[in-house]
């Protein structure tokens, strides 16, 4: 991505965007979803819309993520 | 396991971070200790909805997440109300070779900050653009919360680009409601 589509990707919002609150209070149900492969995306699309947007939230879903996938269960 | 979990995503982290050592170590011990705080004060709202380990584990992440972001307020990289302009195309991987295209674009982009946003949101875009504030590190500095800094930026980020696209910087595309 140059600067132009970097700007442009970074200004865009999604007026899905559930919010941080709202993606953190579900972030346990989206990242069991997404581990076991069911479309999370489908059925939260507020939260998928916020994680894709928000830096820090999407790095606790990956931390979460790999939490799981680690064999942890 | 708590503390496993903990130490997992400090490693995980670890390459980004100015933290190495027994200081990510400690960060990890903290995270996990405050983390079993949480979870015992929040039982009673665990609903079945995932796994209990699941929903434990994201307290572990949020802790560590939270310890982050207070090491990087007591030891900024840069000061937190600095206002370097000339880092902005940086920032969006701008092609130096293209100055003369991006450069109008940024001059405008800088006068939309000027006259477009609150003092509010401008004092968030210059913090989390310009300097590289992480958000989290941010919050603390303005005895905010994540979720009230993230809807002041996703506001100034919504007029930044209608101001933009109003002028022909980029395409207009309100009709889609983003």
């Amino acid at each position: 991505m140059n600067g132009w589509s970097a700007l442009d990707h970074f200004l865009r919002t999604d007026p899905r965007d559930v919010g941080c609150d709202q993606a953190m209070e579900m972030l346990h149900v989206y990242a069991e979803l997404v581990a076991s492969g069911e479309p999370a995306d489908q059925r939260y699309p507020g939260i998928t819309a916020h994680l894709h947007a928000c830096g820090p939230c999407g790095e606790d879903f990956e931390g979460l993520l790999a939490a799981i996938r680690g064999g942890a269960y | 396991m708590l503390v496993r979990i903990a130490q997992g995503e400090t490693a995980r982290r670890g390459p980004r971070l100015r933290i190495t050592g027994p200081e990510l170590d400690d960060l990890a011990y903290q995270a996990a200790a405050d983390a079993l705080v949480a979870i015992t004060g929040k039982i009673g709202q665990f609903r079945g909805e995932s796994r209990f380990t699941t929903w434990a584990y994201k307290f572990v992440i949020f802790e560590v997440s939270a310890k982050i972001g207070r090491h990087f307020w007591r030891h900024p990289a840069v000061p937190l109300d600095a206002e370097d302009w000339d880092r902005l195309p940086g920032w969006f991987g701008a092609d130096p070779a293209r100055q003369a295209e991006w450069g109008d674009l940024f001059a405008a982009l800088r006068r939309a900050v000027d006259c477009e946003l609150t003092p509010r949101q401008r004092e968030v875009f210059v913090a989390i653009v310009l300097n590289d504030v992480p958000l989290d590190t941010l919050v603390l500095h303005l005895g905010s919360s994540r979720n009230a800094i993230y809807q002041v930026l996703f506001a100034a980020r919504r007029k930044l680009r209608a101001a933009l696209a109003a002028n022909g910087y980029l395409p207009d595309d309100s009709a889609r409601g983003s």
